[in-house]
């Protein structure tokens, strides 16, 4: 099958793989009709994620029709011929974690385990192309794809809606969601949002939903706050404006009541002097994330307000402003996206009509484009917000 | 060398010991043996593979049991590597889980039988112990140790690194199986 792989920093490539097949009993295989170039995958192109290999198939926002199912899985819960949205992590469904619905910090699903263990105090779970950190499975930027505990995590569509409609019900829609419902809104809330890159502008649409009575976005890139303006949220060019005095400004002093993290750990910043301390220690590998936006969002932020992170960090970062987070009351909140407990209730949302997904979709191309579509998402060119690939 | 090591299985705690008192379970999830025969009710017979080098056996006895509770064992007559252990079985806090408590312990002899036991405990001896457990955990959770493309061999998945890429094995990868 072609598969898109990472071939070493700054370099992906369409190749020619073997096809999947099952592995343990409760494997499925789906032929993938749609899947999408996530933000986080531009980490592991940069080459900020440990334990990328040559050959690596990437991807983890994928969905198609099961075409295979091992003799474990459950008939009731999955058959050939469904069609299907994947999430992002891999989930067994039966640790204590996956129990508490905590289910990107299963513990079952990375035989890898021991390695993210060293790294982060305790395993991370399973993921999709997603470094051998999480697990060394083969993602979803192909034709097809070996999917584990298939009969826990995919969500069957049994309904018309488009594959536009619902891909993102694998990732983006459900971390967006996740990071305003960690927000905890209420209805006198101004929410910032810092990136309006995709996973920003679900965030941001999340926030409007649960009610927020404002939503902030903060970028760089003219385009992508016209986006988030059209969907009826106010724009800041940190760029162009003092984030904070502007943030004062919109909030008659008090600053966001919740500010939401939707960069991570390759923030750029408007001060220059600031950035390149970052990237240069990021370039040593002596601080492996730049955290600017962190930072603003929790000096920004409100006393005993919320900061929920939901931008990925890797490792280790450096000056964080823990006397105004310890000293002003701030909850900060985190995780990777327990995408399989919101995936149903987000259906429904789309099905409602309160949310569309389809909205960031800028580029659509074949699977054999995809180094083109990395390039133009990486350098924000032609406009580029979201790219869905067809295999 | 003494080896202690630690996890918690969202199963009963009988559940758990019944599993590990059919010693013939253990090579499911312990990297380093081939097999476990019982050869009468307390007593067996240990075969470990190829981290331990080839032809490594002996003869093991239980030494002590409580049902749902504890299990201790130890080698018997002239073994290659005289070794001991226990487990224990403690209900968790949460009422539903067991934690299972694991201690080996082994005489390292010297010659070529040592040194392959020394690489292959290697600087960190724990992790050996503790990739174990997680297999356990695996197997008593989810019915089987987990395999991803870059790391599809079961239990012998530790011993590269780096790995495989994560990309779809091969039909002639896929032919050696878990334990290839």
């Amino acid at each position: 099958m072609r598969a898109n792989t990472w071939a070493g920093r700054n370099k992906v490539k369409v190749r020619d793989v073997p096809d999947p097949k099952i592995l343990n009993n409760r494997d499925a295989i789906v032929r993938i009709t749609s899947t999408a170039i996530c933000g986080s995958d531009l980490h592991l192109v940069d080459g900020y994620v440990p334990t990328m290999q040559d050959g690596d198939v990437m991807g983890h926002e994928f969905m198609g029709e099961v075409i295979e199912v091992g003799a474990g899985v459950d008939p009731h819960r999955l058959r050939v011929g469904d069609r299907v949205v994947v999430p992002f992590p891999i989930a067994c469904g039966a640790c204590g974690a996956c129990a508490a619905e905590l289910y990107s910090c299963c513990e079952n699903s990375n035989p890898n385990a021991g390695i993210a263990e060293k790294m982060f105090g305790h395993p991370v779970t399973g993921i999709f192309g997603y470094s051998h950190l999480t697990g060394g499975f083969a993602g979803g930027q192909a034709q097809y794809a070996r999917v584990p505990f298939a009969d826990v995590g995919p969500l069957k569509i049994e309904s018309e809606l488009t594959d536009e409609q619902v891909l993102f019900l694998s990732d983006i829609l459900p971390t967006g969601y996740m990071g305003a419902e960690m927000c905890d809104i209420q209805p006198s809330d101004v929410v910032a949002v810092w990136g309006a890159g995709p996973v920003g502008q679900f965030a941001m649409d999340s926030a409007r939903v649960l009610g927020a009575a404002k939503v902030i976005a903060i970028d760089k890139e003219p385009y992508r706050l016209q986006m988030a303006q059209r969907a009826g949220h106010t724009p800041v060019n940190f760029e162009e404006v003092d984030v904070r005095s502007q943030l004062l400004e919109l909030t008659g002093g008090r600053g966001p009541d919740k500010c939401i993290d939707a960069v991570g750990m390759e923030a750029t910043h408007g001060s220059a002097h600031i950035a390149a301390y970052d990237r240069v220690k990021q370039a040593v590998r002596s601080e492996t994330d730049r955290p600017h936006a962190l930072r603003q969002a929790i000096l920004s932020c409100r006393s005993g307000g919320v900061v929920s992170v939901i931008g990925v960090y890797g490792g280790l970062l450096d000056k964080f402003p823990a006397g105004a987070w310890m000293n002003r009351a701030l909850t900060l909140r985190t995780g990777q996206c327990h995408v399989q407990r919101y995936m149903k209730p987000l259906l429904q949302r789309i099905e409602r009509g309160e949310i569309d997904p389809t909205r960031i979709i800028t580029h659509t191309m074949p699977l054999d484009e995809a180094e083109r579509g990395f390039d133009i998402f990486k350098n924000k060119q032609d406009g580029c917000e979201k790219v869905v690939l067809k295999p | 060398m003494e080896l202690t090591a630690t996890t918690t299985i969202r199963k009963p705690a009988p559940e758990v010991y019944a599993f590990w008192r059919d010693l013939e379970n253990l090579p499911t999830f312990m990297a380093h043996l081939e097999e476990v025969r019982a050869t009468g009710d307390r007593t067996s017979h240990w075969s470990a593979g190829a981290p331990f080098g080839k032809n490594v056996e002996w003869d093991a006895e239980i030494v002590e049991e409580a049902p749902g509770e504890k299990i201790a064992w130890r080698s018997t007559g002239k073994a290659d590597v005289p070794n001991a252990g226990s487990v224990r079985f403690v209900p968790a806090p949460d009422g539903v889980s067991t934690e299972v408590h694991v201690v080996l312990v082994y005489e390292i002899p010297g010659g070529r039988v040592g040194k392959a036991i020394a690489k292959y405990f290697g600087e960190e001896p724990h992790q050996q112990l503790d990739d174990d457990l997680r297999r356990l955990k695996q197997v008593l959770e989810t019915g089987e140790v987990v395999r991803s493309d870059g790391a599809p061999w079961g239990k012998r998945a530790r011993r590269e690194f780096p790995q495989r890429p994560a990309q779809p094995l091969s039909d002639s990868e896929l032919a050696k199986g878990a334990d290839a």
